[in-house]
């Protein structure tokens, strides 16, 4: 029955609990939305029905012999194909290079949804090697916008975003280097949550910029948000970077949060030229309600804000560049079939496997840490991070969080931006920051345009500062009738879809 | 400041990505126009900025010398697109014209 797909992950498990529902006839609920409406969003890249089943199938089968379960137990969840999954499943990157590769090993977080007892049905679609704002760059072709097939999902998490959006799943996993998790939850009315850098580990996710990346939840409430970081989070030996810190109750974080009390600071940058009328207006309402509820609400200063895209634009791709260097032809992925010896053989299958972004970013980044340019471009650009970071340092000083929009404009169309990089690149102005400074961000939506497409509120607080953000979230939900998506109301796919 | 197509060529050599002519023309274009953007930061005074490559307290993790389990040859090679029972298989390294 496809009402099941309605309900939250929490609102699930509490079925499960007490009789109502079996993780088989979830994950069957999901696998069939996918089979019925995955034709015309493209939010998957490959799915595991009959594994999803068994799996599905043996934790039914361990909740009646009274067994104890994980936290996520028969919840169906997918995952960005940048994700090492070694179940049989491909992990592709939406690239040509990758698009034989069958990981050896899975990625921590994967481990650690199967160890939890959630279900992945599948593996989702993004912007390749997530470099892209609006998921055109998959080689398998874009997602589409479930609240407007005309229109981008955002991206690069534009596959999990979609997925969540049209109920096909209520829990995926995303990426975010430059807001790749925040843009795509605004564009398509959910919750997405970018974390520290560090809280999550990294090992099993293919990496683009390794300073930068962070895996994080994305969810169509903030409570289903913080019950997948909870699975999530904690240290794994396999990352150097990953904390050591344990993380919080999430659940108990988000109790502890006191609206009343909240001191929010509004980024003057935020708000000034270039932000879409209908977006500024609804991110102000939103902002509002909190100081109506008692929340302070002052004006800061992030003064180096605008410099953030050229400074990401260098050190990001300057990462990419030295990490997309292991695709030679040699250990995985594609090798072309004619060359002309080894050197021509490395030069000729990343042509023949990488995308116009990927070649674009590669180069930019080569060209950035060059002889002659590597002071000019890539170390310039680590200073301006200091300058960033610093900016955030003060502001978080004065308040608890920030809040602003993720995007300049609700999603647009296809095709708009893809001739001129740039363009695309100044749509994560808002976001990217977050990752340069490493503190977490988080989309909440909050309201529709006149055009119907949603938009998102962004909050970013200091580091390991998930719990209260979430929170502030959880109130906003309720605040505005309904939790996360669900006071937006459905994407309008859905009731095409009929009752199954 | 603009990137030449002699520039492009060089970049994309040290890349090791073939490109057509065109592309090369596009490419000089796409790549001309970011730079130009970027050139913005050199409005930042940083002479005084230590440069961030990672904001929070990053040290050397250590762990014990011990053997761990591993991939197993057969694993790590599986993705290969050309093996040997042992190893991977690469054409021939001399000989290659110089490009290298």
């Amino acid at each position: 029955m496809s009402e099941w797909l309605d309900m939250t992950a929490c609102q699930m498990k509490a079925a499960m609990a007490a009789g109502r529902t079996s993780s088989r006839e979830l994950v069957a609920a999901s696998l069939a939305r996918i089979e019925r409406l995955d034709g015309r969003i493209g939010a998957f890249l490959s799915t595991r029905g009959e594994q999803a089943l068994a799996e599905a199938e043996a934790i039914d089968r361990r909740r009646a012999s009274g067994e104890p379960l994980g936290p996520l137990a028969g919840v169906p969840v997918a995952v960005k194909d940048n994700l090492c999954t070694a179940d049989g499943l491909a992990t592709t990157c939406a690239s040509r290079m990758l698009e034989n590769f069958r990981a050896p090993y899975s990625a921590h977080v994967v481990e650690r949804i199967v160890a939890a007892d959630g279900v992945i049905v599948g593996k989702c679609n993004l912007d390749e090697f997530a470099m892209g704002s609006s998921t055109e760059n998959s080689s398998s072709g874009p997602t589409r916008n479930p609240w407007s097939l005309d229109c981008v999902p955002g991206g690069s998490s534009g596959g999990s975003a979609a997925a969540v959006a049209a109920r096909m799943v209520p829990l995926a996993l995303g990426s975010d280097t430059g807001g790749s998790i925040r843009q795509p939850a605004s564009h398509c009315g959910i919750v997405g949550l970018k974390p520290t850098y560090g809280r999550v580990s990294r090992y099993g996710l293919v990496a683009f910029a390794s300073s930068l990346d962070q895996i994080g939840p994305m969810a169509r409430t903030a409570e289903d948000a913080a019950l997948l970081l909870g699975v999530i989070a904690g240290h794994d030996a396999r990352d150097a970077t990953s904390v050591a810190e344990a993380p919080p109750d999430y659940a108990a974080a988000m109790d502890a949060v006191d609206v009343s009390r909240l001191r929010i600071g509004m980024p003057r940058e935020y708000f000034g030229e270039g932000l879409d009328a209908e977006v500024d207006q609804l991110v102000r309402e939103a902002i509002r309600t909190f100081a109506e509820a008692g929340a302070e609400i002052v004006e800061v200063d992030l003064p180096h804000a605008p410099y953030a895209v050229a400074a990401y634009y260098l050190v990001a791709t300057a990462e990419a560049s030295s990490n997309l260097a292991r695709y030679d032809g040699v250990h995985y992925g594609r090798r072309a079939s004619e060359h002309a010896g080894l050197v021509d053989m490395y030069s000729r299958s990343r042509a023949e496997g990488f995308g116009d972004e990927v070649k674009r970013r590669i180069m930019l980044g080569t060209y950035a840490l060059s002889s002659g340019y590597y002071d000019a471009y890539y170390l310039k650009a680590l200073k301006v991070r200091r300058l960033i970071k610093r900016d955030f340092d003060r502001a978080l000083e004065q308040v608890d969080c920030l809040m602003g929009p993720i995007c300049p404009t609700a999603a647009f169309r296809f095709g708009e931006k893809t001739e001129d990089p740039l363009q695309m690149y100044l749509s994560d102005i808002y976001t990217i920051s977050a990752n340069l400074a490493t503190i977490p961000g988080l989309s909440v939506p909050c309201g529709r345009t006149s055009a119907g497409l949603p938009v998102g509120l962004q909050m970013l607080g200091d580091v390991f500062s998930e719990g209260l953000l979430l929170g502030a979230a959880r109130w906003l939900e309720r605040a505005r009738g309904g939790e996360g998506g669900d006071a937006l109301g459905r994407p309008a796919i859905l009731d095409e879809e009929g009752v199954a | 400041m603009g990137i030449q197509r002699s520039e492009v060529e060089k970049v994309a050599k040290l890349s090791r990505i073939a490109l057509r002519d065109d592309q090369v023309d596009l490419f000089a274009e796409q790549l001309s126009r970011i730079l130009n953007y970027v050139d913005q930061l050199n409005q930042l005074d940083t002479a005084d900025v230590e440069p961030l490559s990672h904001a929070l307290p990053v040290a050397n993790v250590f762990r014990e010398d011990v053997p761990q389990a591993s991939l197993t040859a057969d694993a790590a090679l599986g993705n290969a697109p050309a093996r040997t029972a042992a190893g991977f298989k690469v054409p021939r390294v001399l000989d290659d014209g110089g490009s290298a």
